[in-house]
């Protein structure tokens, strides 16, 4: 018997990603999720641009690539005419938080039924590592190199407090991917993200802390823990609003 | 039995089923794969119970884990 198998919704191919990028897992745990919900003919795919501009060459489902920062707005076209499709957006930190944030803040507030991913890594992590919104304080990048300071470059945006203010959204969670429970987690998480706009037609917002190994500078399990110990103080994991 | 399998050509030798691993069973193959990486393999795979941890963390789905 097979205790864990690759999903047939990922296509195969090599991740592009650098040795112990947490972008893998969060795919995997998408195309185990579609699989499992067996919505993979009905799916619809928004990529960002960043490091997982790439996810249509990985995720074996109908795929649109977006502008930097209007996955939102692109996937509101896309369910608005058609709505029977389950419709996603995978968005990383400076295209969700930094040229998007318009189009993110107001597609909440209108509560369109979609589900969206948010890879939070703390960095820009395609251009080689300059500061991000989500950024930490102190945290060293290449135009923060000597540590994110709040006077000259302010404060972190925390996305998914920020958001569960809003009427609109139905789901707003942050999970982790820095350990084996959290990954377990962010699976239960994802999931529930999905049924949200297929049972509910609500929107859902869940926020994944991933790592950077390249840009932080660090060994992937390094980073892993990383997550888990500093990450979290200013970006607590939990259910934001359900 | 339990047995994992490892896709030598996904594996890009990140060492996080090595770090993992409750038994510690990964180590770092000698042998380059075409992209250039040392995959990892198991040192003993009688040991390994099937817990599939490797493979729930390994971000490269590179990992197939088998209970006989």
């Amino acid at each position: 018997m097979r205790v864990f198998e690759r999903p047939k919704v990922l296509k195969d191919k090599v991740f592009h990603y650098c040795p112990g990028c947490t972008h893998g897992i969060v795919h995997r745990l998408v195309a185990e999720i579609i699989e499992e919900m067996d919505i993979r003919e009905r799916t619809v795919g928004v990529c960002p641009v960043g490091c997982a501009v790439l996810a249509y060459d990985y995720l074996d489902i109908d795929m649109q690539e977006a502008s930097h920062g209007r996955a939102p707005a692109v996937a509101t076209g896309i369910k608005r005419v058609l709505p029977d499709k389950v419709v996603f957006t995978y968005q990383g930190d400076g295209d969700l938080a930094a040229i998007g944030m318009t189009e993110t803040v107001h597609t909440a507030a209108r509560g369109e039924p979609l589900t969206v991913i948010f890879i939070n890594n703390a960095i820009y992590g395609m251009t080689n590592g300059q500061m991000a919104p989500t950024t930490l304080l102190g945290q060293r990048t290449q135009t923060t190199p000597y540590g994110r300071n709040a006077a000259k470059e302010g404060y972190p945006i925390k996305v998914c407090e920020m958001l569960a203010t809003l009427d609109g959204p139905s789901y707003i969670a942050r999970v982790s991917v820095g350990s084996y429970k959290s990954i377990l987690n962010a699976r239960k998480v994802l999931r529930e993200a999905f049924r949200r706009q297929i049972e509910e037609n609500a929107y859902a917002l869940v926020e994944v802390l991933s790592t950077c190994p390249t840009n932080w500078g660090m060994k992937p399990r390094d980073a892993m823990d990383w997550i888990e110990n500093e990450m979290q103080e200013t970006f607590p994991v939990g259910i934001f609003k359900e | 039995m339990a047995e994992v399998i490892i896709d030598r050509e996904r594996c890009k030798g990140c060492l996080l089923c090595v770090s993992f691993c409750p038994k510690q069973l990964f180590t770092l193959s000698d042998k380059l794969n075409s992209s250039g990486y040392y995959p990892v393999k198991i040192k003993e795979m009688k040991e390994c119970s099937g817990c599939a941890v490797c493979a729930t963390v390994c971000p490269d789905v590179a990992i197939t884990a088998v209970d006989r």
